[in-house]
């Protein structure tokens, strides 16, 4: 149960103009699956190369329980790499692949096969140990690539966008099977991904890192309900924001005043609503009435864009809700309280 | 390029029989002369049929087997330089951008470029500095001017198709670096590096100039032996060891071409430079 901490963590590749990775500091938990969330090319790969000890950093400092490790060659740091394109060595059959490792350390053939057998069978793929890597589907390899890595039992285990090269229904699978195993064997994890729903699903905590710059470092559902910046809030989905002033429980905007829930800032400040926590019908508190100027609908849910005034709310309502509002027609609303929240 | 079936097949017939006539036919009148007794023009063939010259070709006194091993062995010498110079030169040049990477190039290219005797007589002054002429040391290292040139810019085209994230792969799985050269990019370049050492193997193999001058007479190869018999009018003996002289080219030709034909990595990525 590896708590991996980093501390002012900085990258900048030569001959690059900025900073990959800049100043980042947060602390992982232990045995539990923590994600690195961001937009493609914000850092996110060159952080996980750095824990591993594939890249170097230009300053800062990482550490497993405390122990700086930075010092450590990669194959001495306990910490393995799990590549996005599965990388499985193409001249070694799947059964070598996965036990890669331990042959690297030297352990008997006769050990090496049993574990590679009770890997292989972990992943569920207990036949394939003699197939070659170029036999099997991306999802296949995929699988593999997470049994080698597994086999040698690190204290760290970093995975590089596991379900991107995926299918939509592999996806799910994989998404079980890395929580499952993780579970199981109780192993820290850091996985990056560009996508906010797999980190929320799979991650108990996630670091939002944009432009190499650490945004939130939170737990998942606080990124919906109290997300640090409008930026965050983007990110995750946010669309509805109105700039306006904050004080004693109310806040003052375009639209007039809304009460606020307790604990919220203070001050200037962007005030946001989610588009699934806004509530159509009349007599709650923040009420207003808007006009529908489009609906989309969405499958499980449907979306309607509401016009207030000149400011444009996006709402989105389980189908049997939405049933029945068209455009052009006015409609009252309000915005629940504890829905609310003020970011600077 | 036609895509009809047939279209393709006839041009790959005529195409490998003139290139087979064109290899071979040179070659028949030397085989011919290695068993003639007696070949006078007009004749079309030999007045009688030998087996003198290659009695005297394979004996002791002709000092014949004597120089194939020095030949073999100069080759394989100056093939294991090339390789451990080109192997690392040509990931260099292959995978990274550097400043002054284009002058590099260039200087690894010149030798193949620039005549040799323009080198070689340049050399022989400083190697005559150095104690080399007249050893087989010296030869082996001028051997190396056209060998390394040859090896670089083969492994440079395997590098540049190359991904080094199964490196890094492999040391994070535990690999030490040593062990990661040897279980992880060793295997991915081993088509360039046989493909590169052949051609190593062939360029010394068939060095004159530069074995003559730096040699001195003294390290006597294959060619030089062979040209000694050619300039003595001795052609039955001149063609057995010819015969001897084409055979790792045509050994060779026929690996490369069960080997490492078609789609090969290897001859796929020399196409870049």
């Amino acid at each position: 149960m590896t708590v991996v901490s980093v501390s002012g963590l900085s990258h900048t590749y030569p001959g690059a103009a900025g900073a990959a990775v800049e100043g980042l500091s947060f602390d992982i938990p232990g045995g539990a699956l923590t994600a690195l969330l961001g937009p493609s090319g914000g850092g996110k790969t060159t952080v996980l190369k750095m824990i591993a000890g594939l890249t170097v950093p230009t300053s800062g400092d990482i550490r497993f329980d405390g122990r700086s490790v930075l010092q450590d060659r990669p194959e001495r740091r306990g910490a393995v790499m799990v590549f996005q394109n599965h990388l499985l060595f193409p001249s070694m059959s799947v059964a070598d692949n996965v036990g890669f490792g331990l042959r690297m350390r030297g352990l008997p053939k006769g050990q090496i096969a049993d574990r590679v057998a009770r890997m292989l069978a972990m992943v569920r793929l207990p036949d394939f140990g003699a197939r070659k890597p170029g036999e099997l589907s991306g999802g296949q390899q995929q699988r593999v690539a997470l049994a080698r890595a597994l086999i040698v039992e690190p204290k760290v285990l970093l995975l590089d966008e596991p379900l991107a090269n995926l299918d939509a229904h592999l996806r799910l699978e994989m998404r079980d099977l890395i929580s499952g195993l993780q579970k199981e064997l109780g192993i820290t994890t850091i996985l990056v991904t560009h996508d906010q729903q797999e980190a929320v699903m799979l991650a108990g905590w996630v670091a939002l890192i944009m432009d190499g710059r650490l945004q939130q470092y939170d737990a998942a559902d606080a990124f919906y309900k109290r997300p640090a910046s409008e930026a965050v809030a983007r990110f995750f989905g946010g669309q509805n924001f109105l700039r306006g002033r904050s004080a004693g429980g109310v806040f003052d905007c375009a639209l007039g005043p809304f009460a606020l829930p307790d604990g919220v800032a203070q001050g200037d400040g962007v005030l946001t609503i989610r588009p699934e926590a806004i509530r159509l019908g009349k007599g709650g508190v923040n009420a207003l009435t808007a006009t529908v100027t489009d609906r989309i609908f969405m499958g499980t849910q449907t979306r309607l864009t509401l016009r207030v005034g000149d400011v444009v709310l996006q709402a989105l309502l389980t189908p049997d809700l939405a049933d029945g509002i068209m455009p052009g027609q006015a409609v009252d609303m309000h915005l629940p309280p504890q829905s609310l929240w003020v970011m600077p | 390029m036609p895509r009809d079936p047939f279209a393709i097949r006839s041009i790959r017939v005529i195409s490998g029989f003139v290139l087979v006539v064109w290899l071979v036919l040179p070659l028949v009148p030397l085989a011919i002369w290695s068993f003639a007794r007696g070949w006078r023009f007009p004749s079309i063939l030999p007045q009688g049929w030998t087996l003198r010259a290659w009695g005297y070709a394979l004996s002791d006194t002709s000092g014949v087997l004597d120089s194939l091993l020095l030949t073999i062995w100069i080759a394989v010498c100056a093939t294991g330089v090339s390789v451990l110079i080109g192997v690392p030169a040509g990931r260099a040049l292959g995978m990274h951008r550097f400043r002054g990477k284009g002058w590099v190039e260039l200087m690894v290219l010149a030798p193949v470029i620039v005549p040799g005797i323009a080198v070689v007589l340049g050399l022989h002054t400083v190697f005559i500095g150095l104690g080399l002429t007249n050893t087989i040391t010296g030869v082996v290292l001028v051997h190396l001017i056209p060998t390394v040139p040859y090896v670089t810019l083969v492994m440079a085209g395997i590098f540049a198709s190359y991904d080094p994230a199964f490196e890094a792969q492999a040391r994070s799985l535990g690999a030490t670096p040593l062990q990661t050269f040897w279980h992880v990019t060793l295997p991915a370049i081993l088509p360039g590096v046989i493909v590169g050492a052949l051609f190593a193997f062939l360029v010394s193999w068939s060095q004159y100039l530069l074995t003559l001058v730096i040699g001195g007479g003294r390290v006597v190869t294959l060619p030089l032996l062979l040209f000694n018999f050619v300039a003595s009018g001795r052609n039955d003996i001149a063609g057995a060891i010819a015969m001897i002289y084409i055979l790792p080219g045509v050994l060779i030709l026929t690996f490369t071409a069960r080997h490492l034909s078609g789609r090969s990595v290897a001859l796929g990525g020399v196409g870049r430079i």
